[in-house]
């Protein structure tokens, strides 16, 4: 893979130079403008570096919510029988952590949260193209996640149909399941809305100097995201409305005794659901590409290559959904093109996997907390990724369809992935938000438990997935017991690393030291600006893109992190 | 912050939501594919009963509101602005008209039994001819819902227009509720055949 030529100029041109290396930042876009109350600067604000601080604060809040869940469910499953809840609880605590977790935290995570904070800043932009739509996404995010709240304690109790919605079941369960469906329509409707945001952005507010291939990876995979966003989620938005019609108004579509087909609710479903996956995983994709090079001090290898998968997932992607129903009684031709069509994705998901570690080769790394997460994120990927094929080939999945290596693989692609990748992205990217660092020994500390107690978590869940341990079961037969206790014990592990890093990057914000505008040395334009950048980021002045997103040439990384 | 205005931005937004849109609507026409594949016989039994002669009139009607919110745009652009804002008035009106045929086609069903749920829909026909019903109500139903939202937008920006913030020279809203009023008259011109003229 050949290299891509970048424009190489003189350090002292970028404006960089100018700003003061040490001493304490200024408040810039955290001043709150005259005239205006605290709280009320932020609730109507339209700059898109505190509508994604919005974002990222309540998706952590909700994210606590969820692992809280988790941590629930894996105390329940530490001994067969009754532990800590009976049935129904367990049944609408896993439905509640399935909910919470994918449309309130893993879906919004990165492209929400960090797509809104660096995106614009990363083309030269000074905001997003509609600015109080995304203030508008962000209300219906919130309106979405209040009406989910709403749904736990009203009508029939808690739904318990899993995330996936599944007829004939959320028909007829007395729960409360129409609430529910219409909290994940709500919140579909503003995830479509920051999709479509973000390609106008990417298209119009770039840089006049800021070509397609000069953009950071980042923005490529938020690009790619945004278009799987528009395409895919309005079919969800149908899918949980024909729920919502069928319990209502009784339209019997997926009900086979007024001719509906209850398979075909799965086709709705998975057409969303499984390109779903790759809105949560390639912008965390592109966090990665963007943060190796930066701590290999190297070109990062293959920048065509990467932006291009990017898309190449994106387009794969939204032709294997019936991966998922393998079992379901389809026509063997139709599992053999699916199955086909899931090992093509594999390919461009590899291709990053490859110029990532090709880009370490031979790099002068720095092991800072950032680089730590992404080498986190290609260990557990990979292994999510690897244990994929497994499930993505139709003679092995039969063995472990709805099993715990279901369970095991999805947790190690999204925590291990998408997870990381936010974890990542807020180490890399809080000292340009915050003006300061969290210390970065404890940092790290915090992900090699981290990766200690994922890999402790669900790497039993493969080995009780092969012996048949099908999920979701509330009890279990004894032989199944002691890899269900290593994975209990996992889980507090992975607790106490969250924890950890949660306090470090908490006491960063209050005590850290202050830093400049480029601790990491980084090449891209969001590191010009002074650390916390200004309300009009670059202010009327076009920057000028005046080196490629990974040329280093000329670049020191600040003493703090030295 | 400066006021930033981009027409060609504007214009890519709105596009991309109309793509939502029609996926939104896609979901529908799959379902609609897969079981006119199962029940041929059944859809064609059942699309009898819709009445024909209303469905004609209901297209010629939307299609005339969508030559009138073209005209609106085409006015404005020529600084228009009163031709413009009576031609969204017709718009607007015309989309009623829409709806109050809906209603009587609607409660014609209904008094004879033929509704999402109903008792004697399920005893007296066949599964297919259930489906059949159902995909209307959902289609047309989804569709009238359009169809009111598409009013409000066109009154709300009536108002902008009566207010002078859409004008001869900043038109692009007027033309983006136009784009969003050809798709509601498009989606329709693919249910008026899929329901009413397979029989």
């Amino acid at each position: 893979m050949a290299e891509i030529p970048m424009a190489e100029t003189p350090m002292a041109e970028t404006p960089m130079a100018e700003t003061p290396m040490t001493g304490t930042p200024d408040g810039g876009f955290w001043t709150t403008p005259p005239g205006r109350s605290t709280l009320g600067s932020w609730l109507l604000t339209t700059d898109h570096k505190r509508i994604g601080l919005l974002y990222l604060w309540c998706i952590l809040a909700f994210f606590a919510v969820g692992v809280l869940l988790g941590l629930l469910i894996r105390l329940e499953l530490i001994a067969p029988g009754r532990t800590i809840m009976a049935q129904q609880t367990y049944n609408a605590v896993f439905t509640l952590h399935g909910v919470i977790m994918i449309f309130m935290v893993v879906i919004p995570s990165i492209p929400a949260a960090f797509g809104n904070i660096v995106m614009p800043l990363q083309i030269g932009a000074e905001d997003v193209a509609f600015p109080r739509l995304n203030l508008f996404s962000w209300y219906l995010y919130i309106l979405g996640a209040a009406i989910a709240v709403v749904s736990l304690f009203t009508g029939g109790g808690a739904p318990d149909t899993g995330w996936t919605f599944y007829v004939p079941f959320s028909a007829t369960t007395s729960t409360n399941v129409n609430v529910a469906v219409l909290a994940v329509f709500i919140l579909g409707f503003s995830s479509i809305l920051t999709g479509l945001n973000f390609i106008v952005t990417i298209h119009r507010l770039r840089a006049p100097s800021m070509g397609w291939t000069r953009m950071p990876l980042f923005t490529w995979g938020l690009y790619a995201t945004a278009w799987i966003q528009v395409l895919a989620t309005p079919v969800l938005g149908i899918t949980v409305l024909l729920i919502f019609a069928e319990r209502v108004l009784g339209l019997g579509l997926f009900d086979p005794a007024r001719g509906g087909d209850p398979i075909l609710y799965q086709h709705l479903f998975w057409i969303y659901s499984h390109p779903a996956v790759y809105i949560m995983i390639v912008p965390a994709m592109g966090v990665i590409s963007d943060v190796i090079p930066v701590f290999a001090r190297k070109n990062i290898f293959g920048y065509k290559t990467i932006a291009i998968s990017s898309l190449a997932i994106a387009f794969a992607g939204s032709l294997v959904w019936a991966h998922h129903m393998f079992v379901s009684g389809m026509s063997d031709v139709a599992v053999m093109v699916f199955s086909l069509l899931t090992f093509i994705v594999a390919i461009p998901s590899a291709v990053k996997v490859f110029n990532w570690v090709s880009t370490l080769y031979k790099g002068s790394i720095y092991l800072d907390p950032p680089l730590i997460y992404s080498l986190g994120f290609i260990f557990l990927f990979s292994m999510g990724g690897v244990t994929g094929l497994v499930l993505g080939g139709a003679g092995t999945d039969v063995h472990v369809h709805d099993t715990y290596f279901v369970v095991g693989h999805f947790h190690y692609v999204i925590f291990g992935g998408t997870g990381f990748g936010l974890f990542a992205a807020m180490h890399f990217w809080f000292p340009k938000v915050y003006g300061r660092l969290y210390n970065l020994k404890i940092a790290n500390v915090a992900a090699v438990i981290l990766v200690i107690g994922l890999n402790m978590l669900y790497f039993p869940m493969y080995l009780l997935g092969l012996e048949g341990m099908p999920r979701r079961y509330y009890d279990y037969l004894p032989q199944y017991t002691d890899l269900h206790v290593v994975s209990t014990v996992g889980s507090w592990i992975t607790a106490a690393g969250l924890a950890l890093m949660a306090w470090n990057l908490w006491r960063g914000l209050r005590h850290g030291a202050p830093c400049g505008p480029n601790p990491w040395g980084a090449a891209t334009l969001e590191w010009t600006l002074p650390s916390p950048p200004p309300t009009e980021n670059f202010g009327p002045v076009e920057p000028e893109v005046t080196r490629g997103p990974y040329d280093f040439k000329g670049i020191e990384r600040e003493e703090v992190v030295a | 912050m400066t006021i930033h205005r981009d027409y060609t931005g504007s214009k890519m937004g709105m596009w991309i939501f109309l793509f939502t849109e029609i996926l939104l609507f896609g979901g529908l026409f799959v379902i609609y594919a897969a079981y006119h594949h199962r029940y041929p016989e059944e859809f064609h039994h059942a699309s009898k009963a819709l009445d024909t002669a209303m469905g004609t009139v209901n297209t010629v009607v939307l299609i005339t509101s969508s030559l009138f919110v073209a005209m609106a745009v085409a006015a404005l652009r020529r600084a228009e602005d009163a031709r413009a804002r009576l031609l969204v008035v017709l718009t607007i009106a015309f989309a009623g008209v829409f709806l109050v045929i809906k209603y009587f086609e609607w409660t014609a069903k209904f008094h004879h039994g033929i509704y999402p749920g109903s008792a004697e829909l399920a005893a007296t026909h066949a599964p297919g001819e259930i489906v059949f019903y159902s995909l209307y109500f959902a289609m047309t139903g989804l569709h009238a819902v359009h169809v009111i939202v598409g009013m409000g937008l066109l009154g709300f920006i009536l108002a902008r227009m009566r207010a002078g913030a859409v004008n001869s020279t900043d038109f692009v809203f007027l033309e983006n509720g136009g784009l969003y009023w050809h798709l509601v008259d498009l989606i329709w011109i693919y249910l008026f055949p899929l329901f009413y003229l397979i029989a």
